[in-house]
């Protein structure tokens, strides 16, 4: 069935994110004959439309009050969009814009959204949206019996879209009233790679022993490289001290879909396969091999992580 | 101040996954034997941010859950920490609706009360993980919403709320009335001493039925739910686990990095 989808865009350093050029390659991949076009908000959004490769149509707006996401403005401006492209498919990344913005748009449009979803896949007839749910421990695929269907989408669910950018722009009302105030924010502080963000994400859990266990994550992640590698910590470690709570990794954590999760002693609980179990290859180091983590990899190595994790980096070292 | 406290009694997310089972016929969890079902742990926290607010400026708590007779313990739970009264809104109707029709009925029953001021949600509930129904029941009531917070303060004229971001966190401001969903990162929820608990078991939770909220039980439950849930299935894990052979750890090492360069995932 052909879909008119509309992509909720969000702009990083002036251009469209890199999540929201993966949702418009997932949105080629699902419009069918459909059409796709985007909505970009904020300083330099028309100049970023010709960036936004796979739509075809930018509904855009430079107005700077959009550069702080406040929910009622952005509401307006997307209802709009979504009208006015006449989608009945809206996709939006599963971010701080998306977990706000999916709901209440949903509502807004008399409709439904499925959140955090993993895959949205066209089986001939309404659209799938899959997501995790029980802390990870299921998939739940879901139908929305109203239009539009609004998802909001996990980083790295599609691979990004090919193409030029949008052709046409069309431009949306600058932003309006809001009732929540933003007083003013401030950054974590943050030693380099977010975790979200890492192409690799090495964690560590409480069967490091002691805190001084993460200065071996923190070597494996500079052998592979600090520009791609991250370290991140189980919920036990986390509570112990062990690692700073913004390096989390879980339910109530952070969730990351790295290429590659390399889990040194975690016994892999539920609460921490959700935040982990979207990577696409997870490599296990633990010394029990009954250990639930080694049903979630793909490699596994049963051995003491102090033995193992040096002469892991010994080898990474040796590709550079 | 008068707060709702939205609260959700769930299966116990801690429950092993060897015990975790979907019956595929009717797309449930069976719950698992000897493991009773707990409030779900973000609705702890944003009642105790509610009652941290109570405490401060005085007021009052209610809290509202939406469930069957078991999600008494839940209610009794909020009230043992210091709520004032709990609503448990509970019918037939009301069973396998969505997010939607969940925040409609909780609105629903919000509006009922009358004089609230906040409503006060867990950022999601632990089981299902959508993070919906708080940003919902706003919607259904036309209040302003901050969600995700670590920190949430009564000023004069409205919530001072500190919101949890990708990168960081941002303060915001909202007059009342006004919904807030509370994160863990606000902090552990109190635990109730015996006589609190003793207490609680002895007050008396009000049932509401679809018709005492004034709706019509096609528009809530399943006959009004927009979501639909196809299939809820336990992901086949990559059982075959290829385990690393090798006489020594660097043998092992060798032989992982070879096949992650191999597959391009190095």
């Amino acid at each position: 069935m052909a879909n008119n989808i509309l992509v909720v865009g969000e702009l990083d350093g002036g251009a469209p994110s890199t999540t929201t050029l993966e949702l418009l390659g997932g949105a080629q991949g699902l419009a069918a004959g459909g059409s796709v076009s985007v909505s970009l908000l904020g300083t330099g959004a028309t100049a970023a439309a010709g960036q936004a490769a796979g739509a075809a149509k930018a509904y855009v707006s430079d107005d700077a009050a959009y550069d702080t996401f406040r929910g009622e403005q952005w509401l307006a401006a997307v209802q709009e969009a979504v009208t006015q492209s006449g989608a009945n498919v809206v996709l939006i990344g599963q971010s701080v814009v998306g977990r706000e913005l999916g709901p209440r748009l949903a509502s807004r449009l008399g409709t439904a959204a499925a959140m955090d979803c993993v895959s949205v896949a066209d089986a001939g007839g309404a659209l799938q949206f899959t997501r995790p749910a029980y802390g990870g421990n299921a998939l739940a695929t879901y139908t929305i019996a109203t239009s539009p269907a609004v998802a909001t989408v996990r980083a790295k669910s599609f691979e990004p879209a090919s193409g030029g950018g949008a052709g046409e722009t069309v431009a949306l009302p600058g932003a309006g009233e809001s009732r929540v105030a933003v007083l003013g924010s401030e950054k974590a502080e943050s030693t380099g790679l977010q975790i979200q963000d890492a192409a690799v994400v090495i964690s560590g859990g409480r069967g490091l022993g002691a805190p001084e266990g993460f200065q071996q994550m923190e070597a494996l992640a500079a052998a592979i490289g600090t520009d791609k590698a991250a370290v991140g910590a189980s919920r036990a470690a986390v509570d112990l001290g062990w690692y700073p709570p913004s390096q989390q990794v879980g339910l109530t954590g952070k969730v990351v879909n790295p290429d590659l999760y390399i889990a040194v002693a975690i016994s892999g609980a539920s609460q921490h396969m959700a935040g982990c179990s979207g990577s696409k290859v997870i490599v296990a180091i633990n010394r029990d091999k009954d250990a639930n983590i080694f049903g979630f990899a793909k490699y596994g190595i049963v051995g003491d992580w102090k033995a193992v994790v040096p002469a892991l980096i010994e080898e990474l070292k040796k590709l550079k | 101040m008068h707060i709702v406290v939205c609260a959700k009694q769930i299966p116990d997310p801690e429950t092993p996954p060897a015990a975790f089972k979907i019956d595929a016929a009717t797309n449930k969890v069976i719950p698992a034997a000897g493991i009773a079902p707990v409030l779900s742990q973000f609705d702890g926290i944003a009642a105790e941010a509610a009652l941290r607010i109570k405490e401060a400026k005085g007021g009052k708590v209610t809290v509202i859950s939406l469930g069957a007779e078991s999600a008494q313990a839940a209610i009794k739970q909020v009230l043992a920490m210091g709520a004032d009264e709990g609503v448990l809104l509970k019918d037939a109707a009301f069973d396998d609706g969505d997010s939607y029709t969940t925040a409609k009925a909780l609105a629903a029953a919000i509006k009922k009360l009358g004089d609230v001021d906040a409503v006060f949600c867990g950022r999601q509930a632990a089981d299902w993980d959508m993070g919906q129904v708080g940003l919902l029941v706003a919607e259904e009531l036309g209040w302003p919403v901050a969600i995700i917070a670590k920190g949430v303060e009564a000023t004069d004229s409205g919530l001072k709320i500190q919101r949890v971001l990708a990168d960081g966190f941002e303060t915001v401001e909202m007059p009342l009335p006004a919904v807030v969903t509370v994160s863990n990162e606000f902090g552990d929820p109190r635990y109730p001493k015996l006589p609190q608990i003793m207490a609680a078991a002895k007050k008396t939770v009000t049932p509401w039925a679809a018709a005492d909220l004034g709706l019509d039980a096609g528009s809530v439950g399943k006959a009004g739910a927009r979501l639909q849930l196809q299939k809820l299935f336990i992901p086949e894990k990559s059982s075959k686990v290829e385990l690393i052979a090798g006489d020594t750890p660097q043998e092992q090492a060798a032989a992982l990095v070879a096949k992650l360069v191999a597959d391009k995932t190095l």
